[in-house]
């Protein structure tokens, strides 16, 4: 099936091409009545990030056929449809820019959608910078984007040093109502060495700074990682209060195959990536009580006109793509969706395909979502949305903080499974 | 710095922590060396440096991964993976090998190299890039104050599958025709043709074996920590290491050297961090390099 349907890839791959190259002699290309608006991506369907790059392949697909079936896009007194070109990045941060040139420069886009993973938008970014291209992105997180004065780039997500950043507030909390100082909490680290995992790493510690936390194992994981029994050695010789992972899906996984394994015994655990790792599936109730970080949930409640309410985004998504049964969305295609939206909206209220009237309705974006609500700084992050942590309680992902959005109470402390 | 003196403390605070390293150093040391001795056998016999050695381990992964998914019990895919993964092996040597193993060094290496990507693309394209496991319904036995050791029998399995595995392959190369050929042909292919022995035969028996050797540590691996099309590279780069260290030909020695390379490398990851563990795996490469120059410096050698 799965060879079946790589074949059929390869080939519409090559129908597309050729299409593509016919379309370009005709003046406009038309889609579903209107005129189509053509937006570049870079993104990885092979290599490591594949997985992602594909939830966000389809988080963007979806949007644009919402869309479309909505009627279009109206500018001024015409109808418009988004048509993508994709090229296949490899996860290489080198290919991703020679693509993001390609698409500038050969297919002459004027708007760009992101990569996965803040390292391709880190090599992308330039590109699109030098051309003055706009490109609003749904996967590259690391603050390190929005710290280069860059002026066309719009990230719809929150960024990563907030991703773990409340775990460390929750575990003050809870030594608080334990009686004991928040200073006291005890904290073991272990991330990635990607610009993304640092970045949540340096949120971490910034926090446990603030309470006067102290770290006691500080440890980057390798690329390829597949054991992480060394530092769950020291986790157990050393008895922290949190234990924090961030390795994309396969630090998700080797974690908690190994805090179980290893009878792993701390009384807060968070990760980033559970859901894309599928932990619940995979490990079962190894994985209860485990905090995750995510941009968006489908329970929160969140709603705009075109897509519904989360959860029904989350319905209808998993109605489009078959992939999904019996999985939770991830936020990863809620977000790509997401960045379409904005989008279309930009371009709605500047009323032109120009794309400097596009980028300043861009910057004056301010916008309800399903998957929350937008707004960009300066810089071109979203700064208007709030990182989510949930638990796994029995198998399901509930959410227990910030407060405000907690439908559930977090279990504290974990007993290890 | 601070860390690293904590870490080396630790050490002499628990002692208890030096045989759990050493455990899970050995276990997947017996990995390693299962690896790299299929890379001994090809490097010996045909004098093919085999940078898709790696990727076969994992291909022997998702074929167990892929079996167990259709229902086949976990243990028996690593008997299945030996066999498909021959089969994988004999069509590679075919289509790609036989072509280049009389040509030079650089030839193989560029041939192995691309044979290793494309290898890791077509298992993305099938399997997709996450991580997968087996998850094996065994208990984990633990020893020791607060179960400070864990052994899960799964991993006790496979380091013994893997020592049948081992000492299997040796008592055939040593007993077998086909061995015999095989151990020939490594000491003079010209010879061994003179004396009728169907070389091209044998390279293409050798190569299956190293597959399937491969395919079958895959197999284990899969059952006892994770796969990914991508992680080839780290067993391609042990095997490498173990190979150059035991030196060709000297089976003992390679899993001598395997046990070792595992639990050095857990013992840097402790105290270094793990971040370092590969690392430590190409510095020890270096330094035995260098001893062995040392060693035969006074030796009388022409290049080849």
């Amino acid at each position: 099936m799965k060879i079946l349907s790589a074949i059929t890839a390869c080939l519409s791959g090559s129908v597309l091409l050729f299409s593509g190259a016919a379309f370009s002699a005709d003046e406009a290309k038309q889609i579903n009545g209107c005129e189509a608006l053509t937006l570049g991506a870079a993104i990885s369907l092979t290599g490591k990030y594949a997985t992602n790059g594909i939830h966000a392949k389809n988080g963007y697909e979806f949007a644009i056929s919402k869309i479309s079936e909505a009627g279009g896009i109206n500018i001024g007194d015409k109808c418009y449809n988004f048509d993508v070109i994709y090229y296949d990045d490899e996860s290489k941060g080198d290919r991703g820019a020679t693509l993001a040139e390609r698409l500038i420069n050969q297919d002459k886009v004027q708007y760009m959608l992101g990569p996965y993973s803040s390292g391709l938008t880190k090599a992308i970014a330039p590109v699109t910078e030098k051309y003055q291209i706009p490109m609003v992105e749904a996967e590259g997180a690391s603050r390190s984007l929005f710290n280069k004065g860059y002026k066309y780039l719009f990230a719809v997500l929150s960024t990563s040093e907030q991703y773990l950043a409340s775990a460390v507030a929750l575990a003050a909390e809870k030594a608080e109502e334990a009686g004991k100082d928040a200073s006291s909490v005890k904290i073991a680290v272990a991330v990635e060495n990607d610009p993304f995992s640092l970045d949540i790493r340096a949120g971490v510690l910034e926090d446990a700074k603030k309470f006067g936390m102290k770290a006691v194992i500080d440890e980057k994981l390798p690329r390829d990682l597949s054991d992480m029994s060394a530092i769950l050695t020291k986790v157990k010789l050393l008895k922290p209060d949190l234990l924090i992972v961030s390795g994309h899906s396969k630090g998700a996984a080797t974690a908690v195959r190994q805090i179980g394994e290893m009878k792993i015994n701390v009384p807060m655990i968070a990760l980033t990536h559970c859901e894309a790792a599928d932990v619940t599936g995979k490990f079962g109730d190894t994985a209860n009580d485990i905090l995750c970080s995510t941009q968006w949930a489908e329970s929160l409640s969140y709603e705009d006109a075109l897509f519904g309410t989360a959860s029904n985004y989350e319905q209808e998504f998993k109605a489009t793509f078959s992939d999904y049964d019996g999985k939770k969305v991830p936020y990863q295609s809620a977000q790509a969706t997401a960045a379409v939206y904005v989008f279309k909206d930009a371009f709605e209220r500047a009323g032109t395909t120009d794309k400097e009237a596009v980028r300043e309705a861009l910057t004056a974006t301010d916008l309800q979502t399903f998957y929350g609500p937008i707004k960009f700084s300066e810089a071109g992050n979203n700064i208007a949305k709030p990182m989510v942590l949930r638990q796994i309680q029995d198998g399901e992902y509930n959410v227990v903080a910030p407060s405000a959005f907690a439908s559930h109470k977090v279990n504290w402390p974990r007993e290890a499974q | 710095m601070d860390q690293i003196l904590s870490n080396i403390g630790l050490l002499f605070e628990f002692p208890i922590v030096n045989l759990k390293i050493l455990i899970d150093g050995l276990m997947i040391g017996a990995l390693f060396a299962l690896a790299a001795y299929g890379l001994a056998l090809v490097w010996g016999v045909m004098n093919v440096k085999n940078l898709a050695q790696g990727d076969f381990v994992i291909c022997g992964g998702y074929v167990a991964w892929y079996l167990a998914g259709l229902g086949l019990p976990p243990l028996m895919g690593v008997p299945a993976a030996f066999i498909i993964m021959w089969g994988i092996g004999w069509v590679c040597y075919k289509v790609v090998i036989s072509r280049v193993i009389e040509r030079d060094l650089f030839t193989s290496l560029l041939a192995t190299f691309g044979l290793a990507i494309m290898i890791a693309q077509i298992l993305n394209l099938l399997f997709g890039s996450d991580t997968q496991s087996i998850k094996l319904e065994y208990a984990t036995l633990y020893f020791g104050e607060n179960d400070f050791i864990d052994v899960p029998i799964a991993k006790l399995i496979g380091v013994c599958m893997a020592a049948v595995l081992a000492i299997g392959v040796i008592i055939f190369m040593k007993r077998s025709r086909m061995g015999q050929a095989i151990r020939a042909t490594a000491q003079d292919a010209r010879a061994a043709r003179v004396l009728g022995i169907d070389t091209e035969k044998v390279y293409a028996f050798t190569f299956s074996l190293n597959s399937a050797i491969c395919g079958a540590a895959g197999a284990i691996i899969v059952m006892v920590w994770l796969i990914q099309p991508f992680y080839g590279i780290t067993y391609a780069i042990r095997s490498f290491v173990i190979v150059t260290a035991a030196g060709l030909g000297n089976l003992p020695g390679v899993i001598a050297a395997g046990l070792g390379i595992g639990a050095l490398e857990q013992y840097g990851a402790h105290i270094f961090g793990i971040g370092y563990q590969q690392a430590i795996a190409v510095l020890l490469l270096l330094l035995v390099l260098v001893i062995r120059l040392i060693q035969q410096r006074r030796k009388r050698q022409s290049l080849q």
